[in-house]
């Protein structure tokens, strides 16, 4: 029986092997393209791409492949990243009016500039060196100056702050990076079809950059295979999430505009890209309008849904999915071609209002005082309308909370005081205890690293508004030190504040949906939100006056060395005694003379002569004068000559 | 430059203490000879001061766009019939709500703003007035006192509105602020709602800003200043704590309160009476508290616009009573003749300007001077200057009646224009403003002198103060020596020290002086302004009198025995109006220049009047009277009127007191440095200059 047993074991390894190859290459690389389009409450609409390519886990390095871009899993092999997300933004977002409490905002709303965070897998003393190492990769990859992020004191190390637990986690923006198609080129370059087929088509760079935010995600994450000796394999998710408006014509303020993809883009879709898994366009309608039709049995109510009195869709969608707030419908762009482009439109009927589901807390920061004085940065937290509905509510010792985390990374010359933290809840002081849960500071050491502060407030349910102030004073730069443009002010780069109670998810009844994008909607994501880049004035020196600068300081120093030299040196009485002794013989001039004649001669000095010094200075004075006479007369010839010509 | 001549005192002074017959060096030997003539130059010094002032509107320079992003003019305007349709219909809109209604037409503008697009808001303020305190001069802003005990029968609502820069990242905002009285606001006032209404609408759908755009609707019925300082102090230093100010009235406030960034520059826009003129006209008002202006180059962009664009007639204020003086007139006639001369001599030189350019230039200097030496902003503009915010106000009176609807179009599409060009300008900048003056003096809405230049005056006036009182204190010294033979006597460098006393008991007199209104106004009751001012009087001359008392040699009056050298009184007090000047001069440069034209003079001048009666020449009696008249002068009441008779503001009758408290009362409010430089320099110099006029030598 042993025997037995023994002789099938090398059979069983190779079956075993057999299998696993078999899986491997079931498993093949995966990329779909999607776009959604959410027409907004604010007359504009909101276009997010999605594309995520998913290499599977594999056990060769440098393994060829086929649809993921080779330059990025070089990236993620040589740094040993483990996630990381890069964004380029332009505009703000409008958490007011765009929403704050959905997957989409949560994820895609970034501050503006560039953001990058990456989660490293290599042992911690290791971590700042691949950190910098990347941020160069980054820049080279993507035409930015991600680089800048490698010093020290641009980057920070949140803890808990930031929603992701991990000691090797680093965080680092950009605020003044300027977004443009430099940016965008690189990033389409990494997607198998590029932008010349598919839904990446669309992208029109004219068309993409008028819109009123602009935002290029990456975010890529290595799954671990869980089995011994094979690789981990990467997911890159790469989005562009625009806010467009549409071009009307109507007069009608209230009426909401119809649009349609060649009029947003003025591009439209000629099929899918053939690389592609799936590839799909979904429409999502908010608010209201989901709720007005429950039943969706018969065909004429499933008609009714694309087709009614509030609005018209041009297309029929490929299925309708229903939400608790919204409606989704689902278009599959395989069937369009040449000569049947999909171009999907929207047409109001009737003027039509909803609003979005927002952030229990609405963030602002700005900055206090004036000039070139100590200031204070203030974060205010305004309760929004739909606080009082969202769920995330915690019940602790009977009490009801909202938490909000809030991470902010101050540069080193914003000197903040810690100390003078204060924070008011609905016009009360409070102290720290009653609200402040936890609290990390990391106090930025001048020109080495940045500070960062990281809090937990936990806030009353029924809180209307609450803020929190904390006082700085403005540090010294070196000369060499000054950005281009300083006399612009200098950049705080935003908070972020989170909600870690709070999580936004769709969830769509079906389960059918094996789309990336709509399961991407259905994992809970963390509710947070960026607030505004602050810019703070610092003293500069005036940098087109170098000349000035020297001038004065030579001036001084000529002073002070002059003077002081004069004390050290000069013995007034011995001067005087020696003046006496020759002051009455020889004149200084006549007798620096006399001795330059003599060495001219090569004689030795003789003895001045016995002329009276009265006839002399007599002399001397007349001949003076005959000199001046002669230079002013030698002038004023000149002055005629010279303009006659 | 006064180190260097206290050197050569010094020197000089040593040089004569040992009797021994050594040259000294070319640079002592020029102090030695500068001390010994010290009243021909002092003569000379004095006169070129006061000449390099009148010679100013000569040497300014012709105004020009130093920073090169401005860019002011280049753009094509995008304003459309339909932006100035919005405008009207606004205007429209308010003057029949006004008719109908009794109630706020601030949620009527709020309603127009947010149909534009605009994040409105409302912002309650108090019209709580500036107290005076004696610490808070310099301190910036006053930070957000907390009223316990607000009233709400009294207080006003402005209305803001944002524009959001479409692709802008929200650290930069620029401001336009037009002040609008909601109650009792005339035909002319509603014309700037207009104005700007016209370019909100355009504001509202443009793709090329950068910066975000808030318009404030300041709430004018307590004054056009208030408003705008309580909405800045909200906006850069809320309290965060309860007020019960937000509980008044039925609109809600709390929390609504919005912000847009740092501010880049702000304009304010005010229309106001019908134009003299043929065109429209525009008044620019640049002055801030204390004589800070904002940078030359907004003004030029202004001024561009507003000349070669939209064709208005540009002026800055001027004195208007110095257009007409023959004085001024005979100035003007010689300098032109002069630079006509020089011109024959030489083709390229081309100083000399016709007499009305130099009276027009001389007149608006003299305000310009005026303005910034009151230290109190000449508009609504003073309160963003106090956050380090360059902002200028435009006064704009139309040629035609506020009810011409024909011509109200055109005149919205001009003014607008001018607008939507400055802020194109302003929003082109990437830095803040750095690269044109700061310090300057207009004489035309086009032309400007450099602080290089206009120091020039002042420097000479002052230089002659460290020359005499050199040589003052040689001669009082020789006096001393020759009278006195007592031991005491030997202690040379002490000999200042009596003078030094009294000069520093009357400089703290007058910081006494100075200080006194807080306590006054302290004192409970209601008092009308005159009966302050008498308070006041009072209170300073017996505290004058006890001063003179309890510090012997103080006083005039003492004996002979008691009383110090009147030389060496003088060499101290110059040497305290010489330190006092130059350091005005830091603080602000115009009350220092019209403030050594007055004390220098009086200053050299003055001289014990008694030797002169008993001499009975004509030279003496003619110094001693001409003392006289400029002490005469030199009393800041005296002053007062007579500034006030300059400015054509009515004669002074028997309420000159009142009406100097409310002045001085004024000039505390605002925090103006002048107070100070009255209370704590001229006022003792001045007395000092009595001591020695009726020194008993």
């Amino acid at each position: 029986m042993a025997s037995l047993i023994r002789s099938w074991i090398p059979l069983l390894i190779l079956q075993s092997f057999l299998v696993a190859i078999a899986f491997g290459s079931k498993e093949a690389e995966e990329f779909s393209e999607a776009l959604l389009l959410k027409p907004l409450p604010d007359r504009k609409v909101l276009a997010h791409f999605h594309f995520e390519n998913r290499a599977p886990p594999s056990n060769s390095h440098g393994r060829h492949h086929h649809l993921f871009p080779k330059a990025i899993s070089q990236l993620v092999q040589k740094f040993r990243v483990k996630e990381m997300e890069l964004s380029f933004t332009q505009g703000r977002w409008n958490h007011e009016h765009w929403g704050g409490f959905d997957p989409l905002s949560s994820m895609n709303a970034k501050p503006v500039g560039v953001e990058l965070w990456a989660v490293f897998d290599v042992p911690q003393s290791q971590v700042d060196t691949s950190w910098k190492n990347l941020t160069h990769a980054l820049s080279g990859l993507f035409c930015a100056s991600i680089n800048f992020l490698e010093s020290s004191t641009s980057y920070a190390a949140p803890t808990w702050g930031f929603g992701t637990n991990s000691d090797k986690l680093r965080y680092g923006s950009l605020p003044r990076e300027a977004v443009c198609t430099e940016n965008l080129t690189p990033w389409l370059k990494l997607l198998p079809c590029r932008d010349k087929d598919g839904i990446s088509a669309l992208m029109n760079r004219p068309s993409v950059y008028r819109g009123f935010y602009h935002s290029q995600r990456l975010h890529l994450s290595t799954v671990e295979s869980g089995q011994e000796g094979l690789g981990s394999g990467i997911v890159l998710e790469q989005t562009l999430t625009v806010v467009l408006q549409p071009e009307t014509t109507s007069v009608e303020t209230n009426m909401q505009p119809s649009w349609s993809l060649s009029s947003l883009f003025g591009r439209k879709v000629v099929g899918s890209c053939v690389l592609a898994k799936s590839s799909n366009v979904y429409l999502q309608l908010e608010g209201r309008l989901g709720h007005e039709s429950k039943n969706v049995d018969t065909e004429i109510e499933a008609h009714k849904l694309w087709k009614n009195a509030d609005f018209d869709l041009s297309l029929k969608p490929d299925r309708v999915l229903r939400e608790s707030s919204s409606l989704l419908f689902i278009f599959d762009i395989d069937k369009s071609s040449d000569s049947e482009p999909f171009d999907l439109g929207l047409t109001w009927k009737l003027p039509s209002k909803w609003s979005c589901q927002q952030a229990p807390l609405q963030a602002t920061r700005f900055l206090m005082g004036s000039g070139n004085e100590r200031g204070a940065i203030a974060i205010l937290l305004k309760a929004t309308e739909s606080q009082e509905k969202l769920p995330g509510r915690v019940v602790t010792d009977g009490r009801c909370t909202i938490k909000a985390n809030i991470f902010q990374i101050f540069p080193w010359y914003v000197k903040v005081y810690y100390h003078t933290l204060q924070i008011f809840v609905d016009q009360q002081q409070k102290t720290d205890c009653e609200v402040l849960k936890k609290i990390n500071v990391s106090p930025s050491t001048d020109k080495v690293s940045s500070g960062m502060l990281e809090m937990m407030l936990e806030l009353p349910c029924e809180v209307k508004s609450a803020a929190i102030s904390i006082e700085y004073d403005k540090g010294f730069l070196h000369i060499d030190e000054y950005p281009p443009d300083a006399n612009q002010g200098f950049d705080i780069p935003s908070a972020l504040i989170s909600f870690p109670s709070h999580h936004a998810s769709l969830d769509f009844q079906e389960e059918l949906s094996k789309s990336p994008l709509l399961s991407s909607f259905k994992e809970k994501s963390l509710v947070r939100s960026y607030t505004e880049v602050l810019l703070v004035p610092l003293t500069t020196p005036d940098f087109s006056m170098p000349y000035n600068v020297i001038t004065i300081t030579c001036t001084i120093f000529a002073l002070y060395f002059g003077s002081l030299l004069n004390v050290l040196r000069r013995r007034i009485g011995e001067e005087e005694r020696f003046l006496k002794s020759q002051g009455k013989k020889t004149f200084g001039l006549k007798q620096l003379l006399s001795r330059l004649t003599a060495k001219i001669r090569g004689r030795p000095i003789e003895p001045p002569s016995s002329d009276s010094p009265a006839a002399q200075s007599s002399f001397l004075s007349s001949k003076l004068i005959f000199k001046i006479i002669l230079v002013a007369g030698a002038a004023a010839a000149w002055q005629y000559f010279s303009t006659d010509n | 430059m006064a180190t260097e001549k206290r050197d050569k005192e010094e020197e000089e002074v040593k040089t004569d203490d040992g009797s021994l017959k050594i040259k000294p060096r070319p640079i002592v030997q020029l102090g030695i000879f500068l001390v010994a003539h010290s009243p021909v130059f002092s003569v000379v010094f004095s006169a070129a001061g006061v000449l390099a002032l009148l010679i100013l509107p000569l040497l300014a320079k012709n105004t020009y766009i130093s920073e090169n992003a401005l860019m002011p003019g280049s753009a094509r305007s995008m304003l459309s019939n339909r932006d100035v349709s919005d405008g009207s219909k606004l205007v429209k809109d308010i003057k029949n709500y006004r008719l109908n209604h009794e109630g706020q037409v601030q949620k009527l503008i709020g309603k127009y703003m947010s149909e534009m697009g605009a994040e409105v808001y409302y912002q309650k303020f108090h019209p709580e007035g500036n107290q005076f305190h004696p610490l808070h001069f310099f301190s910036g802003p006053d930070s957000y006192t907390l009223l316990d005990n607000v009233s709400c029968a009294s207080y006003g609502v402005n209305v803001a509105g944002i524009i959001r820069a479409p692709r802008g990242d929200g650290k930069e905002s620029i401001v336009l602020v037009t002040p609008y009285d909601f109650i009792n606001g005339g035909d002319y006032e509603a014309l700037s709602l207009g104005i700007t209404g016209t370019l909100f609408s355009l504001l509202a759908r443009v793709t090329w800003l950068s910066k975000d755009i808030i318009w404030l609707v300041a709430d004018s019925r307590y004054g056009d200043y208030r408003p705008v300082a309580a909405w800045l102090t909200e906006y850069h230093s809320p309290s965060f704590k309860d007020s019960d100010l937000l509980k008044c009235g039925e609109l809600n406030t709390a929390d609504k309160f919005r912000r847009a960034g740092t501010m880049a520059a702000a304009l304010v826009l005010k229309v106001d009476g019908r134009s003299e003129r043929f065109e429209d006209t525009l008044s620019i008002y640049a002055e801030a508290s204390n004589g800070q202006m904002p940078n030359l180059d907004l003004i030029n962009v202004v001024n561009y616009l507003a000349v070669h664009r939209q064709g208005f007639y540009v002026k800055v204020e001027k004195v208007v009573s110095l257009l007409s003086s023959s004085w001024l007139k005979i100035i003007g006639e010689i300098f032109e003749a002069v630079g006509k001369l020089a011109h024959t001599l030489n083709p390229d030189w081309n100083f000399g300007i016709p007499t009305a350019d130099y009276l027009e230039g001389s007149a608006t200097l003299a305000s310009s001077l005026y303005s910034q030496a009151l230290g109190i902003p000449t508009g609504p503009h003073g309160a963003f200057r106090d956050y380090q915010v360059d902002a200028i106000t435009l006064k704009v009176s139309p040629r035609f009646p506020p009810d011409s609807k024909t011509r109200q179009h055109d005149f919205f599409l001009r003014g607008a224009k001018l607008l939507e060009g400055t802020i194109r300008s302003v929003n082109n900048l990437l830095e803040k403003f750095h690269q044109s003056f700061f310090l300057y003096l207009l004489t035309s809405p086009s032309k400007f002198i450099s602080v290089g230049v206009y120091m020039i005056a002042f420097a000479l006036l002052v230089a002659s103060l460290p020359m005499v009182a050199a040589s003052l204190y040689i001669d009082g010294c020789k006096a001393l020596n020759n009278s006195t033979l007592n031991p005491a006597g030997n202690f040379k460098s002490w000999k200042w020290l009596d003078a030094a006393k009294q000069v520093f008991a009357l400089h703290l007199f007058g910081l006494i002086v100075t200080l006194l209104p807080y306590f006054i106004c302290q004192v409970p009751g209601q008092h009308s302004p005159s009966n302050r001012s008498i308070m006041w009087g009072t209170t300073s001359s017996s505290l004058l009198l006890i001063t003179f008392a309890t510090i012997p040699g103080c006083s005039p009056f003492s004996s002979r025995r008691h009383g110090t050298n009147w030389a060496v009184l003088k060499s101290v007090t110059i040497s305290a109006a010489f330190i006092g000047l130059c350091l005005m001069s830091i603080i602000n440069f115009a009350t220092a220049e019209i403030g050594a034209l007055l004390l220098v003079p009086t200053c050299l001048i003055v001289q014990p009047i008694k030797p002169a009666l008993r001499s009975r020449r004509i030279k003496s009696l003619l110094g001693a009277f001409c003392s006289m008249v400029l002490l005469t002068i030199g009393f800041p009441v005296m002053l007062f009127a007579i500034s006030k008779g300059l400015f054509g503001e009515g004669l002074v009758g028997l309420s000159l007191g009142g009406e100097f408290w409310t002045w001085l009362e004024s000039l505390w409010a605002w925090k103006s440095a002048t107070y100070l430089y009255i209370g704590m320099v001229h006022l003792p110099c001045w007395l000092l200059c009595l001591c020695i006029l009726f020194h008993p030598s």
